[in-house]
Protein backbone atom coordinates (compact mmCIF):
# COMPACT_ATOMS: atom_id res chain seq x y z
CA UNK A 1 0.00 0.00 0.00
CA UNK A 2 1.53 3.42 -1.06
CA UNK A 3 0.41 6.51 1.16
CA UNK A 4 0.18 9.68 -0.65
CA UNK A 5 -0.11 13.05 1.11
CA UNK A 6 -1.30 15.90 -1.05
CA UNK A 7 -1.47 19.81 -0.70
CA UNK A 8 -4.38 20.78 1.57
CA UNK A 9 -6.40 22.47 -2.19
CA UNK A 10 -6.08 18.85 -3.71
CA UNK A 11 -7.70 16.56 -0.61
CA UNK A 12 -10.23 19.28 -0.68
CA UNK A 13 -10.69 18.82 -4.47
CA UNK A 14 -10.80 14.87 -3.85
CA UNK A 15 -12.83 15.26 -0.55
CA UNK A 16 -10.21 13.40 1.31
CA UNK A 17 -8.82 14.24 4.85
CA UNK A 18 -5.63 12.87 5.70
CA UNK A 19 -3.36 10.64 3.41
CA UNK A 20 -4.21 9.31 0.27
CA UNK A 21 -3.61 5.46 0.35
CA UNK A 22 -3.25 3.41 -2.76
CA UNK A 23 -2.59 0.10 -4.33
CA UNK A 24 -0.25 -0.10 -7.03
CA UNK A 25 0.41 -3.54 -8.89
CA UNK A 26 4.08 -3.81 -10.65
CA UNK A 27 6.80 -1.55 -10.41
CA UNK A 28 6.04 1.69 -8.12
CA UNK A 29 7.23 5.23 -10.13
CA UNK A 30 6.03 8.55 -10.18
CA UNK A 31 4.34 7.55 -12.93
CA UNK A 32 2.13 4.72 -12.13
CA UNK A 33 1.45 6.35 -8.20
CA UNK A 34 0.36 9.67 -10.32
CA UNK A 35 -1.89 7.31 -12.83
CA UNK A 36 -3.08 5.32 -9.31
CA UNK A 37 -4.11 8.72 -7.85
CA UNK A 38 -6.08 10.09 -11.17
CA UNK A 39 -7.99 6.36 -11.56
CA UNK A 40 -9.11 6.73 -7.80
CA UNK A 41 -9.86 10.83 -7.63
CA UNK A 42 -10.61 11.69 -11.51
CA UNK A 43 -10.98 15.13 -10.38
CA UNK A 44 -7.40 15.47 -9.83
CA UNK A 45 -6.79 15.10 -13.40
CA UNK A 46 -5.36 18.20 -14.81
CA UNK A 47 -4.38 19.55 -11.30
CA UNK A 48 -0.69 17.94 -10.74
CA UNK A 49 0.06 16.91 -14.99
CA UNK A 50 -1.43 18.72 -17.66
CA UNK A 51 -3.94 17.40 -19.48
CA UNK A 52 -3.02 17.06 -22.86
CA UNK A 53 1.15 16.86 -22.73
CA UNK A 54 1.24 15.18 -19.57
CA UNK A 55 3.99 17.36 -18.15
CA UNK A 56 3.90 18.43 -13.99
CA UNK A 57 2.77 21.71 -13.33
CA UNK A 58 5.56 24.10 -12.67
CA UNK A 59 4.94 24.71 -9.16
CA UNK A 60 4.30 20.97 -7.58
CA UNK A 61 7.26 18.99 -6.55
CA UNK A 62 7.93 15.71 -5.79
CA UNK A 63 9.74 14.40 -2.85
CA UNK A 64 10.60 11.04 -1.26
CA UNK A 65 12.63 9.61 1.59
CA UNK A 66 13.37 13.63 2.08
CA UNK A 67 14.41 13.61 -1.34
CA UNK A 68 13.78 15.27 -4.20
CA UNK A 69 12.64 13.62 -7.14
CA UNK A 70 10.98 15.79 -8.84
CA UNK A 71 13.79 15.82 -11.72
CA UNK A 72 14.42 12.04 -12.09
CA UNK A 73 12.58 9.82 -14.55
CA UNK A 74 8.83 9.64 -13.76
CA UNK A 75 9.51 5.63 -14.60
CA UNK A 76 12.33 5.03 -12.33
CA UNK A 77 11.77 3.05 -9.23
CA UNK A 78 10.98 4.67 -6.10
CA UNK A 79 13.01 3.94 -2.57
CA UNK A 80 11.90 0.66 -1.36
CA UNK A 81 10.45 2.43 1.75
CA UNK A 82 7.69 4.53 -0.37
CA UNK A 83 7.13 0.49 -1.98
CA UNK A 84 6.28 -0.81 1.29
CA UNK A 85 4.21 2.43 2.65
CA UNK A 86 6.65 2.83 5.42
CA UNK A 87 7.29 6.63 3.89
CA UNK A 88 4.88 8.64 2.20
CA UNK A 89 5.21 10.11 -1.07
CA UNK A 90 4.71 13.45 -0.99
CA UNK A 91 3.04 16.19 -3.56
CA UNK A 92 4.24 19.47 -2.99
CA UNK A 93 2.78 22.66 -3.80
CA UNK A 94 5.88 25.41 -4.04
CA UNK A 95 6.07 28.26 -1.53
CA UNK A 96 5.03 30.82 -3.87
CA UNK A 97 3.23 34.29 -4.07
CA UNK A 98 5.58 36.63 -1.45
CA UNK B 1 -18.68 33.48 -12.31
CA UNK B 2 -22.30 33.94 -13.70
CA UNK B 3 -25.12 32.49 -13.21
CA UNK B 4 -27.63 30.84 -15.53
CA UNK B 5 -30.69 33.18 -16.77
CA UNK B 6 -33.01 30.29 -16.64
CA UNK B 7 -32.29 28.79 -13.23
CA UNK B 8 -30.94 31.33 -10.89
CA UNK B 9 -29.64 28.08 -8.69
CA UNK B 10 -27.44 27.37 -11.39
CA UNK B 11 -23.94 29.00 -11.03
CA UNK B 12 -20.85 28.80 -12.81
CA UNK B 13 -17.02 29.54 -11.26
CA UNK B 14 -13.87 29.36 -12.95
CA UNK B 15 -11.22 28.48 -10.23
CA UNK B 16 -7.28 29.08 -11.62
CA UNK B 17 -3.96 29.10 -9.85
CA UNK B 18 -0.67 28.54 -10.83
CA UNK B 19 -0.26 25.57 -8.85
CA UNK B 20 -3.07 23.51 -10.07
CA UNK B 21 -4.27 24.57 -12.98
CA UNK B 22 -7.69 24.82 -14.25
CA UNK B 23 -10.57 23.77 -11.94
CA UNK B 24 -14.42 24.26 -13.08
CA UNK B 25 -16.86 25.12 -10.31
CA UNK B 26 -20.48 24.35 -10.52
CA UNK B 27 -23.53 25.19 -8.35
CA UNK B 28 -27.17 23.93 -8.29
CA UNK B 29 -28.18 25.73 -5.06
CA UNK B 30 -27.57 29.05 -5.75
CA UNK B 31 -24.21 29.31 -4.20
CA UNK B 32 -24.71 27.40 -1.06
CA UNK B 33 -22.43 24.78 -1.94
CA UNK B 34 -19.91 24.09 -5.07
CA UNK B 35 -18.93 20.66 -6.87
CA UNK B 36 -16.45 20.07 -9.79
CA UNK B 37 -19.52 18.84 -12.35
CA UNK B 38 -18.62 15.60 -13.07
CA UNK B 39 -17.77 14.69 -9.95
CA UNK B 40 -21.29 13.57 -7.12
CA UNK B 41 -22.38 17.51 -5.30
CA UNK B 42 -21.50 16.98 -2.01
CA UNK B 43 -21.20 13.17 -1.53
CA UNK B 44 -17.72 11.58 -0.79
CA UNK B 45 -15.83 11.11 -4.00
CA UNK B 46 -13.82 7.97 -2.65
CA UNK B 47 -15.98 4.88 -3.95
CA UNK B 48 -13.64 3.00 -6.17
CA UNK B 49 -16.73 1.90 -8.07
CA UNK B 50 -18.27 3.75 -10.47
CA UNK B 51 -17.20 7.33 -9.83
CA UNK B 52 -17.66 9.15 -12.76
CA UNK B 53 -14.94 10.95 -14.52
CA UNK B 54 -13.96 14.46 -12.89
CA UNK B 55 -12.84 16.02 -16.51
CA UNK B 56 -14.59 19.45 -16.14
CA UNK B 57 -11.07 21.16 -15.87
CA UNK B 58 -10.38 19.40 -19.42
CA UNK B 59 -9.95 21.76 -22.53
CA UNK B 60 -8.22 20.42 -25.75
CA UNK B 61 -8.01 22.31 -28.82
CA UNK B 62 -10.51 20.66 -31.74
CA UNK B 63 -7.50 20.11 -34.04
CA UNK B 64 -8.92 17.14 -35.65
CA UNK B 65 -9.72 16.75 -39.44
CA UNK B 66 -13.40 16.23 -39.35
CA UNK B 67 -14.43 18.99 -36.72
CA UNK B 68 -11.21 20.91 -36.15
CA UNK B 69 -8.90 23.31 -37.04
CA UNK B 70 -4.97 22.56 -37.51
CA UNK B 71 -2.98 24.03 -34.46
CA UNK B 72 -1.36 27.18 -35.86
CA UNK B 73 0.92 29.39 -34.01
CA UNK B 74 0.12 32.63 -32.65
CA UNK B 75 1.98 35.74 -31.87
CA UNK B 76 4.02 36.49 -29.03
CA UNK B 77 4.96 39.76 -27.46
CA UNK B 78 8.07 40.19 -29.35
CA UNK B 79 7.08 38.97 -32.71
CA UNK B 80 8.04 35.46 -32.46
CA UNK B 81 5.63 32.45 -32.63
CA UNK B 82 4.24 30.82 -30.24
CA UNK B 83 2.01 27.19 -30.28
CA UNK B 84 -1.38 27.48 -28.33
CA UNK B 85 -1.69 26.22 -25.16
CA UNK B 86 -4.32 26.24 -22.68
CA UNK B 87 -4.01 28.24 -19.80
CA UNK B 88 -6.89 29.39 -17.95
CA UNK B 89 -10.76 30.45 -18.41
CA UNK B 90 -11.41 33.91 -18.35
CA UNK B 91 -14.68 33.94 -18.55
CA UNK B 92 -17.74 31.71 -18.24
CA UNK B 93 -21.31 33.09 -20.32
CA UNK B 94 -24.25 30.28 -19.33
CA UNK B 95 -26.79 29.81 -22.43
CA UNK B 96 -29.68 32.16 -22.36
CA UNK B 97 -32.13 29.22 -22.54
CA UNK B 98 -30.78 25.77 -21.38
CA UNK B 99 -29.14 25.93 -17.64
CA UNK B 100 -26.80 22.85 -18.88
CA UNK B 101 -24.92 25.00 -21.90
CA UNK B 102 -22.11 27.04 -21.12
CA UNK B 103 -19.94 28.62 -23.07
CA UNK B 104 -16.26 29.50 -21.99
CA UNK B 105 -13.87 31.85 -23.42
CA UNK B 106 -9.99 30.56 -22.74
CA UNK B 107 -6.47 31.74 -22.52
CA UNK B 108 -4.76 31.41 -25.23
CA UNK B 109 -7.57 32.63 -27.14
CA UNK B 110 -10.49 30.11 -28.25
CA UNK B 111 -14.12 29.53 -27.36
CA UNK B 112 -15.41 26.51 -25.87
CA UNK B 113 -19.43 24.55 -25.20
CA UNK B 114 -20.30 22.23 -22.67
CA UNK B 115 -23.76 21.09 -23.23
CA UNK B 116 -24.02 19.35 -19.83
CA UNK B 117 -23.04 21.03 -17.22
CA UNK B 118 -20.08 21.66 -17.20
CA UNK B 119 -19.18 18.06 -17.15
CA UNK B 120 -17.13 18.26 -20.43
CA UNK B 121 -15.71 21.13 -23.11
CA UNK B 122 -15.56 21.38 -27.06
CA UNK B 123 -14.06 24.07 -28.77
CA UNK B 124 -15.61 25.93 -31.12
CA UNK B 125 -12.66 25.61 -33.11
CA UNK B 126 -13.86 28.22 -36.11
CA UNK B 127 -12.95 30.85 -34.24
CA UNK B 128 -9.52 29.89 -33.91
CA UNK B 129 -9.30 28.53 -37.54
CA UNK B 130 -11.19 31.23 -39.26
CA UNK B 131 -7.83 32.84 -41.38
CA UNK B 132 -6.57 35.70 -38.59
CA UNK B 133 -5.48 33.47 -35.62
CA UNK B 134 -1.74 33.36 -36.41
CA UNK B 135 -2.48 36.94 -36.04
CA UNK B 136 -3.13 37.44 -33.20
CA UNK B 137 -1.32 38.05 -30.39
CA UNK B 138 -1.80 38.39 -26.20
CA UNK B 139 -2.67 41.49 -24.52
CA UNK B 140 -0.72 42.72 -20.91
CA UNK B 141 -3.00 39.94 -19.46
CA UNK B 142 -2.43 37.01 -21.50
CA UNK B 143 -4.37 36.08 -25.06
CA UNK B 144 -7.56 35.58 -23.50
CA UNK B 145 -11.06 35.64 -24.84
CA UNK B 146 -12.69 37.75 -22.27
CA UNK B 147 -16.26 38.40 -23.60
CA UNK B 148 -18.90 36.58 -24.95
CA UNK B 149 -22.06 38.06 -25.91
CA UNK B 150 -25.08 35.77 -26.72
CA UNK B 151 -28.22 37.37 -28.08
CA UNK B 152 -31.51 36.55 -27.13
CA UNK B 153 -33.22 37.91 -30.32
CA UNK B 154 -30.96 35.34 -32.68
CA UNK B 155 -29.68 32.36 -31.26
CA UNK B 156 -26.97 31.83 -33.80
CA UNK B 157 -25.56 35.20 -33.18
CA UNK B 158 -22.53 35.19 -30.75
CA UNK B 159 -20.10 38.49 -30.52
CA UNK B 160 -16.82 37.50 -28.57
CA UNK B 161 -13.79 39.86 -27.49
CA UNK B 162 -9.95 39.19 -27.36
CA UNK B 163 -7.43 40.90 -25.93
CA UNK B 164 -5.15 41.62 -28.42
CA UNK B 165 -6.94 40.68 -31.34
CA UNK B 166 -10.03 42.18 -30.94
CA UNK B 167 -13.95 41.74 -31.62
CA UNK B 168 -15.76 38.87 -33.59
CA UNK B 169 -19.25 37.86 -34.71
CA UNK B 170 -20.64 34.78 -35.90
CA UNK B 171 -24.09 34.94 -37.37
CA UNK B 172 -24.21 30.79 -37.68
CA UNK B 173 -24.00 29.13 -33.95
CA UNK B 174 -19.98 29.35 -34.04
CA UNK B 175 -19.47 27.55 -37.60
CA UNK B 176 -18.13 30.85 -39.47
CA UNK B 177 -16.48 34.12 -37.78
CA UNK B 178 -15.44 37.25 -38.82
CA UNK B 179 -13.52 40.09 -37.30
CA UNK B 180 -15.83 42.92 -36.60
CA UNK B 181 -13.14 45.87 -35.88
CA UNK B 182 -13.58 48.56 -38.49
CA UNK B 183 -13.39 51.86 -37.39
CA UNK B 184 -11.20 50.73 -34.36
CA UNK B 185 -8.21 53.11 -33.82
CA UNK B 186 -5.30 52.27 -32.02
CA UNK B 187 -2.28 53.61 -32.25
CA UNK B 188 0.21 50.97 -30.01
CA UNK B 189 0.14 48.85 -32.80
CA UNK B 190 1.83 49.22 -36.74
CA UNK B 191 -0.87 49.59 -38.35
CA UNK B 192 -3.51 51.33 -36.04
CA UNK B 193 -6.87 50.16 -38.25
CA UNK B 194 -5.68 47.05 -38.81
CA UNK B 195 -8.38 44.14 -39.09
CA UNK B 196 -6.82 42.49 -35.88
CA UNK B 197 -4.69 43.35 -33.59
CA UNK B 198 -6.83 45.33 -30.62
CA UNK B 199 -7.06 45.45 -27.33
CA UNK B 200 -10.67 45.77 -26.95
CA UNK B 201 -11.40 45.05 -23.28
CA UNK B 202 -15.01 44.56 -23.01
CA UNK B 203 -18.07 44.66 -24.91
CA UNK B 204 -21.77 45.80 -23.78
CA UNK B 205 -25.17 45.19 -25.53
CA UNK B 206 -28.73 45.80 -24.44
CA UNK B 207 -30.72 42.54 -24.78
CA UNK B 208 -33.18 44.61 -26.42
CA UNK B 209 -31.13 45.30 -29.43
CA UNK B 210 -29.19 42.96 -31.62
CA UNK B 211 -27.02 45.45 -33.25
CA UNK B 212 -26.27 47.96 -30.46
CA UNK B 213 -22.84 47.34 -29.14
CA UNK B 214 -20.58 49.58 -26.56
CA UNK B 215 -17.00 48.99 -26.12
CA UNK B 216 -14.66 50.03 -23.94
CA UNK B 217 -11.12 49.56 -26.03
CA UNK B 218 -7.70 49.75 -24.46
CA UNK B 219 -7.83 53.30 -24.99
CA UNK B 220 -11.15 54.87 -26.59
CA UNK B 221 -15.01 54.31 -25.98
CA UNK B 222 -17.11 52.92 -29.21
CA UNK B 223 -20.39 52.50 -30.33
CA UNK B 224 -21.76 50.14 -32.69
CA UNK B 225 -24.94 50.55 -34.59
CA UNK B 226 -24.82 47.58 -36.79
CA UNK B 227 -23.69 44.52 -34.99
CA UNK B 228 -19.69 45.28 -35.14
CA UNK B 229 -19.86 46.01 -38.84
CA UNK B 230 -18.92 49.76 -38.26
CA UNK B 231 -17.68 51.31 -34.46
CA UNK B 232 -17.31 55.01 -34.36
CA UNK B 233 -15.80 56.83 -30.99
CA UNK B 234 -18.23 57.98 -28.25
CA UNK B 235 -15.51 58.86 -25.93
CA UNK B 236 -16.81 62.95 -25.60
CA UNK B 237 -15.95 64.79 -22.72
CA UNK B 238 -14.54 61.81 -20.48
CA UNK B 239 -11.62 62.50 -18.29
CA UNK B 240 -9.88 59.33 -19.64
CA UNK B 241 -11.16 56.77 -21.84
CA UNK B 242 -8.80 53.95 -21.11
CA UNK B 243 -10.90 51.69 -19.07
CA UNK B 244 -12.16 48.05 -18.16
CA UNK B 245 -16.09 47.74 -17.56
CA UNK B 246 -18.67 48.71 -19.49
CA UNK B 247 -22.15 48.00 -19.37
CA UNK B 248 -25.57 49.56 -20.58
CA UNK B 249 -28.96 50.45 -18.37
CA UNK B 250 -31.38 47.20 -18.11
CA UNK B 251 -34.54 49.35 -19.44
CA UNK B 252 -32.92 52.35 -21.12
CA UNK B 253 -30.54 51.34 -24.31
CA UNK B 254 -28.88 54.37 -24.76
CA UNK B 255 -27.77 54.64 -21.37
CA UNK B 256 -24.11 53.69 -20.73
CA UNK B 257 -21.90 53.37 -17.88
CA UNK B 258 -17.76 53.25 -17.93
CA UNK B 259 -15.56 53.51 -15.22
CA UNK B 260 -12.44 55.80 -16.65
CA UNK B 261 -9.06 54.47 -15.43
CA UNK B 262 -6.25 57.12 -15.82
CA UNK B 263 -3.71 55.24 -18.21
CA UNK B 264 -2.74 51.92 -19.04
CA UNK B 265 0.45 52.64 -16.81
CA UNK B 266 -1.51 54.04 -14.06
CA UNK B 267 -4.72 51.41 -13.61
CA UNK B 268 -6.65 53.70 -10.92
CA UNK B 269 -9.17 56.65 -11.37
CA UNK B 270 -7.69 60.39 -12.49
CA UNK B 271 -6.95 62.60 -9.28
CA UNK B 272 -8.01 59.39 -7.20
CA UNK B 273 -11.72 60.11 -7.67
CA UNK B 274 -13.63 57.16 -7.92
CA UNK B 275 -15.83 58.29 -10.53
CA UNK B 276 -18.62 56.02 -13.04
CA UNK B 277 -19.58 57.87 -15.94
CA UNK B 278 -23.36 57.69 -17.13
CA UNK B 279 -23.84 58.68 -20.93
CA UNK B 280 -27.99 59.34 -21.25
CA UNK B 281 -27.18 59.78 -24.95
CA UNK B 282 -25.44 56.93 -26.18
CA UNK B 283 -22.53 58.53 -25.26
CA UNK B 284 -20.54 61.74 -26.39
CA UNK B 285 -21.84 63.33 -23.12
CA UNK B 286 -20.94 62.17 -19.60
CA UNK B 287 -21.80 62.75 -16.48
CA UNK B 288 -19.96 61.64 -13.39
CA UNK B 289 -21.54 60.10 -10.95
CA UNK B 290 -19.79 60.12 -7.48
CA UNK B 291 -22.17 60.37 -4.74
CA UNK B 292 -21.31 57.51 -1.94
CA UNK B 293 -18.26 56.89 -3.99
CA UNK B 294 -14.60 57.87 -2.39
CA UNK B 295 -13.30 61.36 -3.66
CA UNK B 296 -10.20 61.52 -2.71
CA UNK B 297 -6.79 59.28 -2.38
CA UNK B 298 -8.77 56.30 -4.39
CA UNK B 299 -6.34 54.10 -6.43
CA UNK B 300 -8.58 50.97 -7.36
CA UNK B 301 -8.96 50.02 -10.87
CA UNK B 302 -12.29 47.98 -11.49
CA UNK B 303 -12.13 45.05 -14.03
CA UNK B 304 -13.61 44.27 -17.06
CA UNK B 305 -15.64 41.58 -15.80
CA UNK B 306 -16.63 43.33 -12.67
CA UNK B 307 -19.66 45.60 -13.06
CA UNK B 308 -23.42 43.85 -13.35
CA UNK B 309 -26.78 45.25 -14.39
CA UNK B 310 -30.11 44.52 -12.19
CA UNK B 311 -33.54 43.87 -14.21
CA UNK B 312 -35.64 45.64 -11.27
CA UNK B 313 -37.22 48.97 -12.48
CA UNK B 314 -34.83 51.33 -11.02
CA UNK B 315 -32.07 49.73 -12.16
CA UNK B 316 -29.44 48.55 -9.72
CA UNK B 317 -26.03 48.98 -10.78
CA UNK B 318 -23.11 47.34 -9.23
CA UNK B 319 -19.22 47.01 -9.40
CA UNK B 320 -15.92 45.79 -7.82
CA UNK B 321 -12.49 47.02 -7.22
CA UNK B 322 -9.28 45.12 -7.29
CA UNK B 323 -9.24 47.04 -3.47
CA UNK B 324 -11.49 44.42 -2.48
CA UNK B 325 -14.63 46.98 -2.37
CA UNK B 326 -18.00 46.32 -3.95
CA UNK B 327 -20.32 49.01 -4.45
CA UNK B 328 -24.19 48.96 -5.50
CA UNK B 329 -26.28 51.43 -6.90
CA UNK B 330 -30.30 51.18 -6.76
CA UNK B 331 -31.04 54.18 -8.79
CA UNK B 332 -29.45 53.94 -11.80
CA UNK B 333 -25.79 55.26 -10.65
CA UNK B 334 -27.13 58.06 -9.17
CA UNK B 335 -26.25 57.60 -5.56
CA UNK B 336 -23.77 54.65 -4.33
CA UNK B 337 -23.27 52.97 -1.23
CA UNK B 338 -20.49 49.79 -0.15
CA UNK B 339 -22.06 46.45 -0.10
CA UNK B 340 -18.76 44.68 0.69
CA UNK B 341 -15.55 45.86 1.50
CA UNK B 342 -11.70 44.04 2.33
CA UNK B 343 -12.26 41.36 -0.18
CA UNK B 344 -9.65 40.02 -2.09
CA UNK B 345 -9.26 41.99 -5.58
CA UNK B 346 -12.69 41.48 -7.47
CA UNK B 347 -12.75 40.03 -10.53
CA UNK B 348 -15.84 39.17 -11.20
CA UNK B 349 -19.55 41.00 -10.01
CA UNK B 350 -22.98 39.25 -11.08
CA UNK B 351 -26.58 39.88 -10.08
CA UNK B 352 -29.48 38.19 -10.36
CA UNK B 353 -33.07 39.54 -9.85
CA UNK B 354 -35.18 37.11 -7.94
CA UNK B 355 -38.75 37.14 -7.72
Amino acid sequence: MIVVVLPAHLRTLAGVTGDVNLEIEGAVTRRSILDALEARYPMLRGTIRDHVAGERRPMLRFFACSEDVTHDSPDAPLPEAIASGAEPFYIIGAIAGG
Amino acid sequence: MKGSAVDPNRIYASQTSGWFGQIIQRSDDGGETWFQPGTPAGEATTSEDGMPKGESNKFVYDSSEETGKPLTTHQFYDGTLKPWVFKRVWHLEPSLDNPDVVYAGIEDAALFRSADGGQTWQELPALRGHGTGPQWQPGAGGLCLHTIILDPDNPQRIFVAISAAGAFRTDDGGATWKPINKGLHSLYIPDPTAEVGHCVHHIAKHPSNSNILFMQKHWDVLRSDDAGDNWHEISGNLPTDFGFAIDVHAHEPETVYVVPIKSDSEHYPPEGKLRVYRSRSGGNEWEPLTKGLPQENCYVNVLRDAMAIDSLDSCGVYFGTTGGQVYGSSDSGDTWAPIVRDLPPVLSVEVQTLS
